[in-house]
């Protein structure tokens, strides 16, 4: 009797998760990262120096003895210290993440909180809330970051809330688009109509719609997060030693790479390199997938 | 027209007065004042050096003094660490080297950038096409700082072609690296914008009625599609120049030519809070009158946009 089988229903994100996996850039960029990340973490477990380790045999002759080798255990060569390349750059690439990472949740936290208020509240507050945001934008933001780094000391805490807090601006505008144009729909009006608040009409109705385009613009925060972290370690007031970061990883390189040692360059810039390539080409097939404007 | 100017200028003065007084608080909560060192001075002779610079009068007091110094003798006050200098003389050594080739870099993003993307466009889905795609992909993730280091290892290392760095009063060899590394990826941001916005003007309805009336495909694109098409690229002019003021620390930094990033860095590094507070207030202003003046571009060229 029961020979008719069920249709299965498709939700917004089981269509936004095909269309995505379609995307042969965006899976590649995806597969990149997690080898990436993998590496990051698995990776230490190979290395034979730690990252901080000096190898004195290497020291002072990196161009010479501290070549990538396998015999003596620098598999990405040495820096001018004596220092193992590889076990840095893992350790780099693991900072340097978790930088892009916290950074761009604090951006986008911040962000969707205000975008939301500003837009669903509307009129006067909406207009204040967001002559600040433009004031705040024409700001040099890169400026008044270093300022805050050479103030308060360069503590990790301190770069992540930097970064953070100054990024959030651009998020608080897309969100706050977004918002004006659903607090219109309908059911939205259904949700006032049957007498409920406007913090829970907030929470459950305007955010879960807000999810996709908070979702595109985070990943394609993150690499900007992890291009201004680089940015600020290459002048030398990001990560402290003997902790590093991408960004300071290349700084070294590329103040030693008159002395023939281009290895010091290359290994942090390829991780540095392929890392952003994957997060641009994610959220572009995120976009692609979940902006309905496309379809 | 003089409306919407009288009103963006409104929100201007108020933004660089916010630059003025955050950038001048947070100087003034920093641990330490700029004369506390390792060896503490008599106090008696710490009060008179206090007193010689204002440092004793009350925070706001000082606030008021440095704004009205700024608004109006543009006078940002002494170097606390080079005593012989005032920031204005530091201000005044590295501005021309840092305006001489960030304009440059600027006129070249733009015009490369802008002629690459309009290519493009024309030659859709063309060798061309694919290459100017390639290039704006590919510069995405090389900023100036990475950039910089790959340039000198091309030009001056492998090559010999470049000196490696230095100013040398701007002569052509010292720029090119300058330039290059610090335009490429607004360069390729420049010419993705003007290739999507071509395209989109080219697919309109009046360009198919110019094509209709049988005018030559170079009078449509030269005297129909190109103004337009480069409407959009007016708001990222702004952003490319910000970039570009901010990028130039970078480039100081590592060609060693001695602009504003480099005094900006060092008094950075020796805590010379007031040349820190000049050139981050300099540069912020011109980034505030920048985008004030892309704005007003803006409104001018294309008369829908009323806020």
């Amino acid at each position: 009797m029961n020979t008719v089988t069920e249709v299965k229903g498709r939700s917004l994100w089981s269509d936004a998760r095909r269309r995505f996996f379609q995307n042969k850039a965006a899976v590649a960029g995806l597969i990149a990262l997690t080898a990436i990340v993998l590496i990051s973490f698995i990776g230490p477990f190979f290395a034979v120096w730690s990252f901080e380790e000096i190898d004195w045999n290497t020291m002072g002759s990196a161009a010479t003895l501290g070549r990538p080798s396998f015999e003596t255990g620098h598999f990405f060569g040495t820096d001018d210290l004596g220092r193992d390349i590889y076990s840095r750059v893992l350790q780099g690439t693991q900072i340097s993440l978790k930088v892009g990472v916290i950074g761009a949740a604090i951006a986008v936290i911040v962000g969707t909180v205000y975008g939301t208020v500003a837009g669903y509240v509307g009129g006067r507050t909406d207009q204040i809330m967001m002559r600040i945001v433009d004031i705040l934008m024409s700001i040099p933001f890169m400026f008044v970051l270093i300022l805050l780094l050479v103030i308060f000391g360069r503590s990790e805490t301190m770069i992540f809330v930097g970064i953070g807090m100054l990024a959030w601006l651009d998020m608080s505008r897309i969100v706050r688009g977004q918002t004006l144009t659903l607090k219109n729909k309908e059911f939205v009006e259904a949700a006032r109509a049957t007498g409920v608040n406007t913090p829970t009409i907030i929470r459950r109705h305007i955010v879960p719609n807000l999810l996709g385009i908070v979702a595109i613009y985070a990943t394609l925060l993150v690499p900007l997060m992890i291009l201004t972290e680089s940015f600020i370690s290459f002048l030398g007031l990001g990560v402290q030693e003997p902790n590093t970061s991408w960004g300071a990883l290349i700084s070294e390189g590329a103040g030693t790479i008159r002395y023939d040692t281009e290895w010091q360059l290359l290994f942090p810039l390829a991780f540095f390199v392929v890392t952003l390539f994957s997060f641009f080409f994610i959220g572009d097939g995120l976009r692609d997938a979940l902006d309905p404007k496309d379809r | 027209m003089l409306n919407y100017t009288f009103r963006r200028v409104l929100v201007a003065i108020p933004t660089l007065l916010i630059l003025i007084v955050i950038t001048f608080l947070l100087m003034h909560s920093a641990p330490g004042g700029p004369f506390t060192s390792e060896r503490p001075l008599p106090p008696q002779v710490l009060a008179n050096i206090e007193a010689k610079y204002g440092l004793d009068d009350p925070l706001f007091v000082q606030l008021w003094n440095y704004l009205k110094g700024i608004v109006l003798h543009f006078d940002f006050g002494p170097s606390f660490v080079k005593k012989s200098q005032t920031v204005n003389d530091i201000i005044a050594q590295g501005f021309p080297i840092t305006l001489t080739y960030g304009g440059l870099s600027f006129i070249f993003a733009t015009l490369i950038g802008g002629a690459l993307g309009v290519v493009a466009a024309i030659r859709k889905n063309t060798f061309i096409d694919y290459f100017a795609v390639g290039i704006s992909i590919g510069a995405q993730v090389l900023p100036n700082f990475v950039m910089a280091p790959l340039l000198v290892w091309l030009f001056t290392l492998t090559l010999g072609w470049l000196p490696g760095g230095g100013w040398n009063d701007g002569a052509l060899p010292n720029l090119v690296m300058p330039v290059i590394a610090l335009a490429t990826s607004y360069m390729a941001s420049i010419a993705r914008i003007t290739r999507s916005s071509m395209l989109e003007v080219l697919n309109s309805n009046y360009i198919r009625t110019a094509r209709a009336k049988g005018l030559p495909e170079r009078t449509v694109i030269l005297r129909h599609a190109l103004k337009p098409s480069l409407v959009p690229l007016i708001s990222y002019l702004g952003v490319a120049f910000v970039g570009m003021v901010t990028g130039s620390v970078i480039i100081d930094v590592y060609f060693s030519t001695g602009g504003l990033g480099q005094s900006f860095v060092n008094s950075a590094l020796s805590r010379d809070y007031s040349v820190m507070m000049g050139v981050t207030i300099l540069l912020g202003s011109l980034t505030v009158l920048f985008a004030l003046l892309a704005d007003l571009l803006y409104a001018w060229v294309d008369p829908k946009i009323r806020y």
